[in-house]
């Protein structure tokens, strides 16, 4: 049985950041943590979008050129002289 | 890892080129992000971070340590990516970036929820979320995937994202970088998150026809 009263499914998915920003309220918190309590549903959501932020963090940043730094490097040297 | 803010800043006042490439290279995928905001193409991204440099060395002297070093370079490329647009005439999705509230936006397709009047469980999952397999989530093909699906999404949503979840910085490192308040800071990273994981499930656990 999935209790419904407080939150619904729908609305549960849209607090998911804010939970794991942890910025619930207190009310708001003990609602969300009831609802997955029950809810296979929600439960699945919430592990995916952790799953998401995993996957995301694997990526790499993008990454200087080498000639773009040269040009920079090469900026702070003029730079330097004539300060 | 770089220096505390004022042993940072003397060491550039005194032309340690060390110290500043190791600063440029730290902060360049997130200044490049944040350009990306503000312009059309990496590539004049990639200026707009050079233009950038230029400009933070021109004012050294003038930093004040008011705020934190990280920030005001960050503040000088958000002036430096307007201006540019300015001059080219393109418009800049100031909106999209400081109000995000008023484009209203589903993390999940209403159409996988019960209707509102539905007698039992209104609001419910109609079609709940399909489990992904885990063994693929991690495999090359799938971060191409999402790579492409952060690619795609409006600017000031890939901005947060990528800084958060990609670079790892924290909600106020992000909020004062792109002067967000905290509230829309997390809407616009909520939306980006949950678009990421719709695509994830589309292509890792497509729906049966
Ligand atoms: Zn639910």
């Amino acid at each position: 049985m999935i209790d419904t009263e407080a939150l619904s499914c729908q609305e549960l998915v849209e607090l998911v950041t804010d939970y794991l920003e942890g910025a619930l309220e207190e009310r708001d918190l003990r609602a969300f943590e009831a609802h997955l309590a029950n809810c296979d549903g929600c439960t699945e959501y919430l592990e995916q979008m952790r799953t998401t932020i995993r996957v995301v963090g694997t990526l790499t940043p993008n990454d200087l050129t080498q000639a773009a730094e040269t040009v920079l490097l090469k900026a702070f040297r003029d730079w330097k002289r004539s300060s | 890892m770089t220096l505390p803010d004022d042993e940072l800043v003397a060491a550039l006042k005194e032309g340690d080129e060390q110290a500043f490439a190791a600063v440029v290279r730290e902060w360049h995928a997130g200044l490049t992000r944040v350009a990306r905001i503000f312009t059309p193409t990496r590539a004049v991204a990639d200026e707009v971070v050079q233009e950038t440099w230029l400009r933070v060395l021109g004012a050294l002297d003038r930093f004040e340590g008011r705020s934190s070093l990280k920030t005001w370079v960050f503040r000088i490329l958000v002036n430096t990516a307007k201006t540019r647009a300015q001059r080219e005439g393109r418009s800049i999705p100031f909106s999209a970036l400081h109000d995000p509230a008023r484009v209203p936006e589903a993390a999940v397709d209403p159409e996988r929820f019960l209707p509102d009047d539905h007698p039992h469980h209104p609001g419910g999952w109609e079609s709940p979320p399909r489990e992904l397999p885990e063994d693929r989530v991690i495999a090359g093909e799938t971060r191409e995937v999402i790579e492409r699906a952060i690619e795609a999404l409006p600017a000031s949503q890939r901005a947060v994202i990528s800084l958060r979840d990609v670079e790892g910085w924290s909600s106020d490192e992000v909020r004062n970088a792109l002067d967000l308040s905290e509230v829309n800071q997390r809407v616009l990273l909520h939306r980006a998150r949950a678009r990421v994981r719709q695509v994830l499930e589309d292509y890792l656990a497509p729906e049966s026809t």
